[in-house]
């Protein structure tokens, strides 16, 4: 850590010394904003790249280049547009939306918006769970802890809602529903607390036992799922369907729309982590124990307590993402059915800096991302993989920021606003 | 102790090295041991070797060197030779102000003990026993200074006094009350304040405000926190008048303290530990690697506390910080205590003896006493 001298200046009762102040924080917060988004960008730069590599037809006209060097760029651009252009029509479908809004101006109704917002309506669907999930990874992060269990604890946690879901019936929504997003809660949170408890008596690492837990739930599930298996139906190896008394209900009934409550639910439980972060005690304990668990015992903190809540909380969101996805869209577990996501959150929670609005912008972003590569596998026939070089691209950026300083000649920013995970995991 | 120093030189000049660069040599040496040193150099110099040796401690400078830079922030302020030079001079241009050298402090009226250490037995990282069986008391009113080479057991004694280390054996009291292998805030909590040894690892989080880590062990007490709410705007406010109140150099109280040099680095951790009401005040190395105007300023605020009758227990591996500032000086050799002595009535040599081993029989007899030797200065 470079000592910044600033002995010479007079001390904070003195005029004009506020802008300085203003100064480092515009600094810190040029880095949090600024390289995340051009990182995005260059991202999709180079995916622009391997399309344009990879696209037969702009080959064959670059290789007559010299014949008709016109054909050449117009396949090229082609190609770009074809496939970013069917990404965001598929995403966010912002043409549609107003061509629907138009229709509706005219007196034809609200049938065609209704379609045009599906795009847009199924992006938010899919953020829902990369919020949940990341915000878990965000939070160990901050307590310095590197939870790579998201995988297993949202199976968990999805497990834990559906079977409530399925099996305890008679009882109204109101009691159900939350009763089954608790059972998601305190099951993914007790898949948590286990390597908490093993890293705070007995120094087991985390990421080692957080990833021995997620072959632990993988298999599992596998025998509770199992054709014949305790939770699984009778022909098909997946649990059965949950009671609509604890399914989150959907918010349109267009066909085809599945955007739903817990989309609010995300962006509370994101307001609720940041509160807790930056405006409680606990919070503050939390970030300490991060930035220097040295300092943290110094201050009288008890570190191997907060190493057990830190990871309880962490497993409970990443939990909650299984519980909402599965009672909002899903409504049954079927094998492999985290599906990677518990891994994305950890790019989420690198690309959102640790911050809850980060973590939520985020993961809209991947939402989207996600989203509007289906269509642009079908429209463009651009296979999928595409967006997750993009995604892989973005957090190379994110992890090394000097790249990025580097293509766009920006001056190095504040030491201090280094990115708090990069202390207690792995020092 | 010195030998390291000492493979490192040979091996230097094992290269027939011409330039030789030495930065702060002396900090882990007894005055014996640092005198010895300058011999070798001494030598070496009328061998025709260059010697570049970089110091805070300016009476070694004045003693050794033949030109003086002295540098300030970066920059080069002034150039002199040594023959017309003196400690007050340097140190006027190294701070760019006058400061006074020496500690002024009236006589200690000593109360009832605060601090009771008995036969305490502390190990270390490798499991070797570092603290040996050592029995302190440290009164209300009076400074008890820890002299002491280090890597003699001092960093073991602190962090189990402090809660922070295990307690093999022995008892720790704070007021009467057994606070062995209590809780760090239990410690914290009996009315202890610790400037810890290692301000960056231990004192501070880099990343956080200047405000955030004036409240680092208070955070969850009204009125900076009431349950699990924490109030910001009290933390800043309460921030705002330390940072003036201690002075501590900084655009803002909201500046990351990594952002801030290591003297108000320090500043920080002193006003925090001073501010509150406290009966005992642990500092270990207080003043290491800071400019002589930010040391001047602990040390005064250091003896302001002992006037107000808190008791003061001081480590320093810096002999001349021990002697113009404790009223008793205890010395540590190999995890034990060898003596404790009345500051007034030895020397500086003499201590130094005993921090090389010798006993204080030896040590009164081998060395001048205080009369004999020049009057004190601090560096």
């Amino acid at each position: 850590m470079t000592e910044k001298d600033t002995s010479q200046l007079p001390p904070s009762d003195g005029k004009g010394t506020e802008s300085l102040a203003e100064d480092f924080r515009s600094n810190a917060v040029r880095d949090a904003v600024l390289l995340p988004i051009l990182s995005v960008f260059t991202g999709l730069f180079i995916g622009a790249i391997i399309i344009i590599i990879t696209d037969n037809t702009v080959i064959t006209a670059w290789r007559h280049v010299f014949d008709d060097p016109l054909a050449a760029i117009a396949a090229t651009w082609t190609s770009i547009s074809v496939a970013y252009g069917a990404l965001i029509s598929g995403s966010l479908g912002i043409v549609e939306i107003w061509h629907g809004i138009q229709a509706m101006m005219q007196g034809q109704g609200s049938a065609e918006l209704g379609v045009a917002m599906i795009p847009l309506a199924e992006s938010m669907t899919q953020s829902v769970p990369y919020i949940f999930a990341g915000l878990a990874v965000a939070l160990g992060f901050q307590g310095g802890l590197f939870n790579i269990g998201g995988e297993g604890q949202l199976l968990v946690g999805g497990l834990s809602s559906v079977w409530v879901g399925y099996a305890v019936t008679g009882l109204p929504w109101f009691i159900h529903l939350p009763l089954a997003l608790l059972a998601g809660i305190i099951g993914a949170g007790i898949w948590g607390a286990i390597p908490g408890i093993l890293k705070a008596y007995t120094g087991g690492h985390e990421v080692i036992n957080t990833i021995m837990m997620n072959w632990i739930i993988i298999s599992l599930s596998a025998w509770l799922l199992k054709v014949g298996g305790p939770m699984s139906r009778e022909k098909l190896p997946i649990t059965p369907e949950v009671l609509p008394t604890a399914q989150i209900p959907q918010m349109f009934s267009t066909q085809g729309n599945r955007f739903h409550w817990g989309f609010f639910l995300a962006l509370a439980v994101a307001a609720f982590v940041w509160w807790l972060l930056y405006k409680t005690t606990l919070g503050f304990e939390i970030r300490m124990l991060g930035a220097n668990p040295k300092a943290a015992r110094y201050s009288g903190i008890h570190v191997r307590r907060l190493y057990v809540i830190v990871m309880t909380v962490s497993g409970a969101l990443a939990g909650l993402a299984g519980s909402v996805q599965t009672l909002a869209v899903d409504h049954w577990v079927g094998l492999g059915f985290s599906g990677g996501l518990g891994f994305d959150a950890i790019a989420l929670a690198l690309l959102g800096k640790s911050h809850p609005l980060g973590v939520v912008l985020a993961a809209i972003l991947f939402g989207t991302l996600r989203n509007g590569a289906t269509r642009m596998q079908s429209v463009a026939r651009i296979p999928i993989d595409i967006i997750t070089i993009v995604q892989a691209l973005v957090i190379v950026f994110i992890a090394a920021p000097a790249i990025i300083r580097w293509i766009f000649r920006l001056r190095t920013g504040g030491e201090a606003a280094a990115p708090i995970f990069t202390k207690g995991w792995g020092s | 102790m010195g030998v390291r120093q000492r493979v490192e030189i040979i091996k230097v000049l094992y290269r027939d090295a011409s330039i030789l660069i030495l930065d702060e040599p002396t900090a882990v040496l007894t005055p014996q041991e640092a005198d010895e040193l300058f011999h070798i150099l001494e030598s070496l110099r009328q061998q025709g070797v260059s010697i570049i040796f970089i110091s805070h401690k300016l009476r070694e400078v004045l003693e050794l060197a033949d030109r003086v830079t002295v540098i300030r922030r970066g920059r080069v302020v002034g150039e002199t030779k040594t023959a017309d030079a003196s400690q007050a001079q340097l140190a006027e241009m190294m701070v760019g102000r006058q400061v006074s050298l020496s500690v002024t402090k009236g006589e200690a009226t000593p109360g009832e003990p605060v601090l009771q250490i008995r036969d305490l037995q502390v190990l270390d990282d490798r499991l070797q026993v570092a603290v040996d069986g050592v029995s302190l008391d440290v009164r209300a009113g009076e400074v008890l200074g820890v002299a002491g080479v280090q890597g003699n057991g001092q960093t073991e004694l602190v962090a189990a006094i402090t809660g922070l280390r295990e307690v093999k054996g022995g008892k720790v009291l704070i007021n009467g009350k057994d606070v062995t292998n209590a809780s760090p805030r239990a410690i914290t909590e009996a009315g202890s304040a610790h400037v810890p040894e290692d301000r960056q690892e231990d004192g501070l989080v880099l990343s956080f405000s200047i405000a955030d880590n004036l409240v680092l062990n208070t955070y969850y007490l009204p009125p900076y926190a009431h349950g699990l709410s924490m109030h910001d705007e009290v933390i800043r406010k309460r921030a705002v008048e330390l940072v003036k109140e201690f002075d501590i150099r900084t655009p803002s109280a909201m500046v990351p303290v990594g952002n801030l040099s290591g003297g108000n680095q320090q500043k920080v951790i002193v006003a925090r530990e001073f501010s509150r009401p406290i009966r005992l005040l642990i500092a270990n190395q207080p003043t290491r690697g800071l400019d002589v105007g930010s040391i001047e300023f602990i040390h005064k605020r250091l003896i302001e506390k002992r006037d107000d009758g808190v008791a003061v227990f001081l480590v320093s591996a810096e002999l001349d910080e021990i002697m113009g500032l404790s009223d008793r000086i205890a010395v540590m050799f190999k995890g034990k205590i060898t003596a404790v002595v009345d500051a007034q009535k030895v020397s500086k040599e003499q201590v130094g003896l005993m921090m090389a081993g010798s006993t204080l029989e030896e040590a009164l007899t081998q060395a001048p006493g205080p009369q004999e030797s020049a009057p004190e200065i601090i560096t």
